[in-house]
């Protein structure tokens, strides 16, 4: 008969301790997208020529109530760099993965599933400190005066709408064809841009648009992000549709994705 | 000289257990319903469907530590699916898998630093370079080989800076199996691990395997060569329609019948008088008239069945010598691999 190598039995025998493993994924998943010319421009460039365009050009109207331009354009410019990383860029990335069997090959590694999810939040998370840091070092060149009172509750709103973002990217990747993600995540960030109240709040938007933009998560997520930064407030209303968002979303991502 | 694998754990550890049984002494046929409680991979009864259709239809797999065990089929078979449930990526229908003991979905957990995958279609992060796709997943394990040395026995030092995007199907093919054995695992599954790869690089992956092999480790590689089979397998279960149908050594499958194989072929001009060399084998030969038969089933190559040995080649080639006809090819009982493989599974196309 045979035996097999002796080996001390024992659920993690030869792998690494999970924080290493987790933190390496999510150095990987960063340096992926920083490296990436396509997704940098969407995750960087895109926000600070939104910032430049709308606070140093008239070509978008937008009423800032009274507001700085400035103060009242960059909370939704944040807003939107965060849609960019954890919804557009983290869905194209997956999708190609998963075609790619990257997700599965990973899989069979000590990583296993739940910490190829953690290293790739976590990378989401680490890209948005790079976005933050060169947004709001550009707003703040151009005279923004965030209220310091609303930067933890923007912390706050930053991170469920993260996870908000991140669950539809995972739904869309876990479930359509690469190509059709690729085309999709793109096309819906313009959408939300322009009519999702992420950037003009709702009550700005035309006719029936604003009661729609009101509850979807772009608008909730810039409505609680202005109210936040400019120091009047979070919106219950918003933090309530996000948290519904987030909760339907992550469990769609959950029930749906297909590994392969 | 390539630098020797260290086996696992700390140097001037024990080695791994070696079988203590020749690895070769398989059995012919569908394979031994014995248990196998010592092997590495064990595979009762598998079933996998696909939209009702059975993929995979009660497979029966042994895989022992420190031995080459090839799945061999044509393309459609069930040997990717097959190993995938080993992997714990695919979900079985039926049947029961073990992988050191373990059920590949269940204990995931616990198998997954001691298993080793090279998958069919890579699954390698396009955008990242080679040597940093190596040295993430080492970073995935405790105590990974050293990914330097690694890489110069496949020859990854060339491409390593390069993008895997950019690799060559044969390049892609040597990262992915550095990734599946970094780890020092104790069980390896290659799925065509030499698809798309140059001679240099086949025997470089073949060295590598049958020194994982030497260290103790189960290799389980699909294949649809032949040679590689023949070459680099001690058992081989021939798969055809998601069911084993023959397995045993190379040996073993070549000639079921060893003491009986007495075929000789020859290549030659066509046409040649099939009976005038019947008689003369049957007279050199102590069989006596009617021992040999001699036929020729393609125009110009000929089987010449009956008491093959010394004499009867002797024979034979003075035969042709008489004749003034030269053979370009000549014989001698064995069956290739591909002949039996063409026996077992037809020759149609599918």
């Amino acid at each position: 008969m045979t035996t097999t190598t002796p080996r001390t039995p024992g659920p993690a025998s030869g792998a690494a301790p999970a924080w290493r493993r987790v933190l390496a994924q999510t150095g990987f998943e960063t340096r992926a997208v920083l490296r990436n010319g396509e997704q940098l421009l969407v995750t960087i460039v895109l926000p600070v020529m939104v910032l430049l365009g709308l606070t140093r050009t008239s070509v978008v109207e937008i009423d800032t109530g009274g507001w700085d331009r400035i103060d009242f354009v960059t909370p939704g410019v944040l807003a939107l760099a965060c849609v960019s990383t954890a919804f557009t860029s983290q869905a194209i990335a997956t999708a190609f993965d998963r075609r790619n069997g990257v997700l599965r090959l990973l899989a069979t590694t000590p990583l296993g599933r739940g910490g190829l999810l953690a290293g790739k939040l976590l990378g989401v998370l680490a890209v948005e400190v790079v976005q933050v840091v060169v947004v709001g070092a550009v707003a703040l060149a151009l005279g923004w005066q965030p209220a310091a009172g609303g930067i933890l509750a923007a912390v706050g709103v930053g991170l469920l709408g993260t996870a908000c973002f991140t669950a539809l990217a995972l739904l869309l990747a876990g479930t359509l064809r690469a190509e059709g993600v690729l085309a999709l995540a793109n096309l819906v960030l313009v959408l939300l841009v322009v009519g999702g109240g992420l950037l003009v709040p709702p009550g700005q938007l035309p006719g029936p648009l604003e009661h729609v933009a009101t509850f979807l998560p772009s608008g909730a997520l810039g409505e609680a992000m202005r109210g936040a930064l400019l120091g009047t407030g979070v919106p219950a209303l918003a933090l309530v549709v996000l948290a519904a968002w987030t909760a339907l979303l992550a469990w769609a991502a959950a029930r749906f994705f297909r590994w392969q | 000289m390539p630098t020797s694998i260290a086996p696992s754990g700390a140097d001037g550890a024990t080695p791994p257990a070696r079988p203590a049984e020749d690895p070769r002494s398989g059995s012919v046929g569908p394979s031994s319903g014995a248990a196998a409680p010592g092997a590495a991979v064990h595979v009762r009864g598998l079933v996998k469907r696909y939209d009702g259709r059975d993929v995979v239809a009660g497979l029966d797999l042994v895989a022992d530590a420190g031995a080459v065990t090839a799945v061999l089929g044509p393309n459609g078979a069930g040997k990717t699916t097959t190993v995938e449930c080993c992997e714990g990526l695919r979900s079985p229908d039926g049947g029961s898998v073990r992988v050191l003991g373990l059920d590949p979905v269940a204990d995931a957990r616990a198998l997954r630093p001691r298993v080793g995958v090279m998958l069919q279609d890579g699954g390698l992060p396009t955008g990242a370079r080679a040597g940093e796709v190596l040295r993430h997943v080492a970073s995935m394990y405790a105590d990974p080989r050293d990914v330097g040395e690694l890489g110069e026995r496949l020859g990854l030092g060339s491409f390593a800076r390069t993008t895997v995007r950019r690799l060559s199907g044969g390049q892609r093919q040597r990262l992915s199996l550095a990734a599946a054995v970094v780890g020092r695992p104790e069980v390896v599954f290659l799925d065509e691990p030499s698809a798309g790869m140059d001679p240099q690089s086949r025997h470089a992956v073949w060295d590598l395997v049958r020194e994982l092999r030497d260290e103790g480790t189960a290799v389980v590689l699909t294949t649809h060569l032949m040679d590689e089979a023949e070459d680099l397998a001690d058992r081989v279960h021939v798969v055809d329609h998601g069911r084993v149908i023959a397995s045993g050594s190379v040996p073993e499958l070549l000639s079921p019948d060893a003491q009986d194989d007495r075929t000789l072929r020859f290549d030659a001009a066509a046409g040649l008088d099939v009976a005038a060399v019947a008689a003369a084998l049957d007279a050199a030969t102590p069989g006596g008239p009617g021992a040999w038969v001699v036929t020729e089933p393609q125009p110009g190559s000929y089987v010449v069945a009956g008491p093959a040995g010394p004499r009867a080649l002797a024979a034979l080639t003075a035969w042709l010598a008489d004749h003034d006809v030269l053979a370009s090819r000549l014989t001698v009982g064995r069956r290739t691999l591909e002949d039996v493989f063409l026996d077992l599974t037809g020759r149609h196309l599918r």
